[in-house]
């Protein structure tokens, strides 16, 4: 087996395998988790789709199932592959850890069957996106003490003197979460699988969404804010904008974050000022996001003509529009007279999701695009054409389902707030799902193209990571012939 | 009492950003700072990135690595 890719040079030999699993079983859980998202979506369009496995089919049990295989499966696994990598290649150092290293694969892979098997049994601690039951939670916490001791252990054994800035990232989303999780997670347990919270009433909402808001602000932003200072410039064959701005954009972004997770709750029983105060944070976060947003797109310049050629940086940059946009939309729903309408209807909903298809799924597939030929040790990928159809399908797909979520949510929300002269409200809550059916359809079209392109995504890594010398393309794992 | 607090802690995270800002952006530290950008590229594995003009390099090295006994 000739390869056309140089390993090591200078360099020791890396630890890729933990890579390899990792990013195979994203794309896996990628699909798993979108397919859910479609299914429910089609629930929502379609009721009667609730019917064909109860009480383990409905709605209310996948929607959980969805969520945390998108966000943990998937993002996770990525995370896991991308961290792993970029740590190994800008240490320019093996992976330290030992049995460690494996552990928190296997580990991670046992808390998603699980979730997928507890969850639809109806399993749940009723906490979003921290839903699974107490012995899950501890096996959570056991992997991420691993991830972080294989972490922290490579950066303290490096060869460079300074610790990149995407490292910087990845450690503030591990410390955090690690936080996070155990203190949103502190319950009593009753039984094998039932526990209470420790906390109750208000304290407890808020800090479910201390919790909610920074998985949001550290799984979903800080992380893959790592993986956009690596890949982004390797993509485009140039360095980061400005290394400057990035060390002001991480501080302020990892200190402001913190703030916000209070919007979650407007108008709800928790003081008004904390209220207020989640409201003004949420919009100072505004600067941090777009400062980083800025130095990602402008990596690009003097290499914009890349984008015609190279649809893998085209999901990378794309990606970082997306990231612009819903941080811009983030702010402004956090204004209280803004949430006055937005909250609890579709507007919600499509907000997270351009977050979520838009820029951590889109930067997931230009880093999975990035990484399998030089994992696998290809000179590129099996098809660059399926590349772009998926850039495509993932593109459309997304802004079909947040505009449809746009609509519903406004709709929903002028009818929800409409009176009559006398007081009475003008439309009946049912009257408000009906006007929405449109809207459903569409985002289950939105969500189906999403699926589609992951689909090809399957195919073409599946061709390039299995594909021999003998293969029609023949020149794809073949050495590069040595210039004269 | 806590109004005291949350003054000087406004304050204090304030100074802190400027503080941040001075140390990034002032001009003694920017060539180490680029230098510090361009770490991605210092461990030089080709990869995907064609523009670069790897090619023989990289030949060069995949022999080597392999250890196919390419002599030259």
């Amino acid at each position: 087996m000739t390869t056309s890719v140089a390993k090591t040079g200078p360099v020791p030999g890396y630890d890729y395998k933990i890579v390899r699993q990792f990013t195979i079983m994203s794309v896996v859980w990628g699909i798993v988790g979108m397919g859910m998202g479609v299914l429910i979506a089609a629930q929502l369009a379609w009721p009667a789709l609730n019917d064909f496995w109860q009480p383990f089919s409905h709605f209310g049990r996948l929607r959980p199932l969805h969520t945390n295989a998108v966000i943990f499966a998937f993002g996770g696994s990525v995370l896991f592959a991308t961290s792993y990598y970029v740590v190994q290649r800008t240490c320019q150092t093996p992976l330290w850890g030992g049995w460690l290293v494996p552990f928190t694969f296997w580990g991670w892979q046992a808390v998603i069957v699980a979730a997928a098997i507890t969850l639809p049994l109806g399993y749940t601690s009723t906490k979003e996106y921290a839903e699974l039951e107490w012995p899950i939670d501890i096996l959570i916490t056991l992997v991420w003490i691993a991830y972080a001791l294989v972490f922290f252990g490579t950066i303290a054994k490096r060869k460079t003197s300074h610790i990149y800035v995407a490292n910087w990232f990845f450690g503030a989303y591990i410390i955090t979460i690690a936080v996070l999780h155990v203190v949103n997670n502190l319950e009593i347990p009753v039984a094998p699988f039932k526990s209470y919270s420790i906390y109750s009433g208000t304290k407890d909402a808020m800090i479910q969404w201390w919790y909610g808001h920074n998985a949001v602000g550290f799984f979903l932003t800080a992380a893959f804010l790592g993986i956009m200072y690596y890949f982004v410039p390797k993509q485009a064959g140039r360095p980061v904008y400005s290394y400057q701005l990035s060390i002001v954009h991480f501080w302020a972004l990892i200190s402001i974050y913190v703030w916000a997770g209070g919007h979650h709750l407007h108008y709800s029983a928790l003081p008004d000022w904390t209220q207020s105060l989640a409201m003004v944070m949420s919009v100072i976060l505004l600067a941090p996001s777009w400062g980083g947003m800025i130095n990602g797109i402008m990596t690009l310049s003097g290499a914009w003509h890349k984008l015609r050629t190279d649809p893998t940086l085209r999901f990378l940059v794309v990606s970082l529009s997306f990231y612009g946009m819903s941080t811009f939309e983030g702010p402004m729903m956090s204004i209280k007279t803004v949430n006055a309408l937005s909250h609890n209807t579709d507007w919600t909903v499509g907000h997270v999701h351009s977050g979520a298809l838009g820029w951590v799924a889109m930067i997931s597939i230009g880093a999975l695009y990035h990484l399998v030929p030089v994992l696998w040790k290809r000179k590129e990928m099996y098809s660059v054409k399926l590349i772009n159809a998926h850039f495509w399908l993932a593109t459309v797909g997304t802004v079909l389902y947040i505009a449809a979520m746009w609509v519903n949510g406004i709709t929903q929300g002028l009818m929800w707030r409409a009176f009559n002269a006398d007081g009475t409200l003008t439309y009946s809550f049912v009257e408000s799902v009906i006007a929405s059916h449109p809207g459903y359809v569409v985002r289950w079209i939105g969500g189906s193209l999403f699926l589609l392109g992951m689909l090809l995504m399957a195919y073409n890594v599946f061709r390039t990571v299995t594909e021999t010398e003998n293969a029609a393309r023949e020149d794809n794992t073949k050495a590069q012939p040595v210039a004269a | 009492m806590i109004d005291i607090l949350r003054q000087i802690a406004v304050v204090l995270g304030a100074l802190a950003f400027l503080a941040i800002c001075w140390w990034a952006f002032s001009p003694k530290r920017k060539k180490r700072f680029e230098e510090d950008a361009k770490l991605p590229f210092a461990d030089e594995e080709p990869s995907t990135d064609e523009a670069r003009g790897d090619k023989d390099e990289s030949g060069d090295k995949s022999g080597a690595k392999q250890k196919q006994g390419q002599d030259k």
